[in-house]
């Protein structure tokens, strides 16, 4: 992505820099520092200060970045923020506690537990459409997690890039926890370096160069990707509020712009028209007549996203299908929520995640055909279906295949912190929120503690077939085996 | 690693065979054959009986890959294995019920749940040290998590994986299970398809020894945990042990006495030791001892018989630090002592180096265990034996950092082979309007007081509406 936003920098981060950036963090780790419950407790109080203390500066840096509506900005990226860092820090105590776990008849008499323990150094690559929740979400996870981190915002969102940099180097331990700005330089310089997890949300493409760095150092990696998350829609709803709702999953999640936002519908012949209906109207009622003056929708972030989604458009086949809006305001990087019908299947913009406001709807005879639509292509991050019929549910939930899934509304499972977020397939690997960002930032530790009584001489050489029959008999737990094992000695 | 153990085969396994395996296998998932429960006990059903009615077979395989002790092989491998599948066959019936876990203001009215979904179709990349155990217990856990899988066993150990492919082929799905022997290049070829990847890998395993003690039950323990896991040859074996100056000489004679207990005075014509698995890493092993000033620090053994590739169980005391044997993953018969002055010492030396698949400390002093747990970073940490932890199958096993990516065993199997996908059921009631634009700061006043749990906040901006 080229970066038109580019702040021009007094020093390049090169390679050296990134090699005493990670030798620094380490001595930090390596002293203990981020280990301890009251200094992570600190630091995610800290960032919950910053987040209040500051909710006008983060607002005017997501409407500059992104005019992004006040109330979006608000509900979807600071109380989003905030609830997950309350949520960690009223948990983080029991997550710490190592887990006691079973032990079976091989180790008796024996304890067993499972200890978390951080990893090290993380780095977070965030990206630029929820500027300000993908960078410090994952970074409270990686906190909590008793690690190190180091947070590389996307450029292109800067002034939320560069607000970050400064409120995290105010508020936080720079000792470990470091913003580097940047763009494709100053993220390979990172990218070779030795980390001990590397936390990247983004596009697929990318996504694939940041596992293929880490594999060289065989560094675990969580990868937020997206894909076309497809909304099914049946006929026996109530189609107001479904309306209001693929509404709210599309243009209302930064124009379109979210990898978890509603990319296409799929609905019957039938039924397409009475849903294309609602839509308009509900469409009129939420942003007026004039959609590109709404001041409650986003801008496309760039030109050269400008460029990108309004080429879907460029097909005869495809911009003929337009049912609903398709204005543009290049100038001020404008599209209008844009609705199409029956484009055809080989068109660019049915195979390429949209991430803008063009929102085609495809048509099938039956809607369980939606269901083998969805599984022959990439698996989604999210998958939404809109009905009332309890089999048709099932259906979905058991032979649909994406990150997560949710039924009746678009988007909301992810303000949900018991669930894991992530994807699967090409949508993504691991998952985060709640304590599963815990999770992803820790090592598992298994421990298991034995005494020096209970040493079974059966287990040492010389091996003899009397041996081999009590061993044999203990391990299928056969008792009367293990008696007349005994006995024979 | 070369395979001078190649056989030769009758036609290529390339590309284009690569890719028409995986379209079959595709076919097959997508049909939603592997995931039905039924389908899943049977196959791993399957797997216990092969593994019951052809144990001599397999002891024979492993003999002649390995030279692996019959008591062994089947306490290591084939006990291991029964015991992963009759655990999974318990199980799983628990394991493939979807989790329902708590909803949270924010989406309320709702309810959610979190669905065990196969990952599809998997390859399961094997060793040549445990050759029957480390290919079949991945296997048990993509067939119980419901996947399609390729096995691809180690060509290092050539008797087991033509045992695996005979016995696989009568016993299993075959519409489902293919494997092949041969070589295999493992690259960035994860990293281009956004595949998940777990890395089962190795490191040097410490085993610090405090004095405080019991002597005899430790130096067994360290024996079974060094020369009798395959001669050394495992993943998770005693690589070296740190202990004091002062008790060093202690352990070692301690050591020496239980070693000719077990292995005789000759523990070269001893059948209760495995050989070294080929002419290669014979080679390698024997390199380590290349160095003067490495070879003059045995203080135990050393004997070698390079035609029938046996090396005798080796102590050596205090070899520098900067050299081959301290530096690499021995996977053999070498046992180099470290002292230091102080035991705690030993927390650093392991932590500045790369960490390893497990760590193990001989001690009755709970502060010690208590620091060494807190300090050590490894895969798994055992306390008083070595390599025993890999048996609880409540524990995940796998490392950290160089050691690995992922765990498995027990649960950690199904689950690392497993999307685990989060569903979440709304219904038409409860839809909150201050959701939808046009937005107004009254709406923003009701959702930030709503989701700040601020209910007075909820109802002046109601009133103020």
């Amino acid at each position: 992505m080229a970066s038109e936003d580019k702040k021009p920098k007094a020093a390049c981060f090169d390679g050296e820099a990134a090699r005493s950036l990670v030798k620094e963090l380490r001595g930090t780790f390596d002293a203990g520092k981020t280990k301890s419950y009251e200094w992570r407790v600190l630091q995610l109080k800290s960032l919950l200060k910053l987040t209040k203390d500051h909710e006008d500066d983060i607002i005017d840096a997501l409407r500059s970045d992104l005019s992004k509506p006040v109330l979006e900005a608000f509900v979807s990226e600071i109380a989003m923020l905030k609830s997950s860092c309350e949520f960690t820090l009223k948990q983080l105590k029991r997550w710490m506690v190592p887990e006691k776990v079973k032990t079976s008849i091989t180790t008796f008499p024996s304890s067993a537990e499972i200890v978390s323990e951080p990893l090290g150094i993380v780095l977070v690559i965030s990206a630029w459409n929820y500027p300000f929740l993908l960078s410090l979400d994952p970074v409270i996870g990686a906190i909590a997690a008793g690690n190190a981190v180091v947070l590389k915002p996307s450029e292109i969102a800067p002034a939320t890039s560069s607000l970050l940099a400064k409120l995290l180097g105010e508020y936080m331990d720079s000792s470990a926890v470091k913003v580097i700005e940047g763009a494709v330089p100053e993220t390979s310089a990172l990218l070779a370096q030795k980390w001990d997890k590397i936390f990247y949300t983004g596009n697929g493409k990318v996504g694939s160069i940041v596992l293929a760095a880490a594999a060289k150092h065989l560094t675990p990696v969580s990868l937020e990707l997206g894909g076309k998350c497809p909304v099914i829609v049946d006929s026996n709803i109530n189609l107001i509020i479904t309306a209001r709702r693929i509404i709210a999953g599309k243009w209302g999640m930064n124009n379109g712009q979210a990898c978890i936002s509603a990319d296409h519908i799929i609905t019957t012949k039938d039924f397409a028209p009475k849903l294309i209906d609602a839509l308009k109207v509900e469409l009129v009622k939420f942003y007026g007549n004039d959609p590109l003056a709404s001041e409650d929708l986003s801008r496309i972030v760039s030109s050269n996203h400008f460029a990108r989604v309004t080429k879907l458009l460029d097909d005869d086949k495809v911009s003929g299908k337009i049912v609903h809006g398709g204005q543009k305001d290049q100038s001020n990087l404008k599209i209008a929520p844009t609705i199409l019908l029956d484009v055809p299947e080989d068109s660019l913009i049915m195979n390429e995640e949209i991430f803008g406001p063009l929102l085609p709807i495809v048509t099938v005879d039956n809607l369980e055909d939606s269901f083998n639509i969805i599984n022959s292509g990439e698996k989604p991050l999210a998958a939404y279906l809109f009905t009332n019929n309890k089999k048709l549910k099932e259906s979905f939930v058991r032979n649909v295949s994406a990150g997560g899934l949710l039924i009746n509304d678009v988007a909301l499972h992810i303000t949900n912190p018991y669930l894991p977020f992530g994807g699967v397939g090409e949508s993504g690997i691991g998952s985060y929120h709640g304590r599963f960002s815990f999770d992803t930032f820790t090592h598992k530790k298994a421990v298991l503690y034995r005494s020096f009584t209970g040493d079974a001489s059966a287990r040492y050489p010389p091996y003899t077939p009397g041996k081999l029959r009590l061993l044999d008999a203990l391990l299928s737990g056969n008792i009367l085996g293990v008696i007349r094992a005994l006995l024979s000695w």
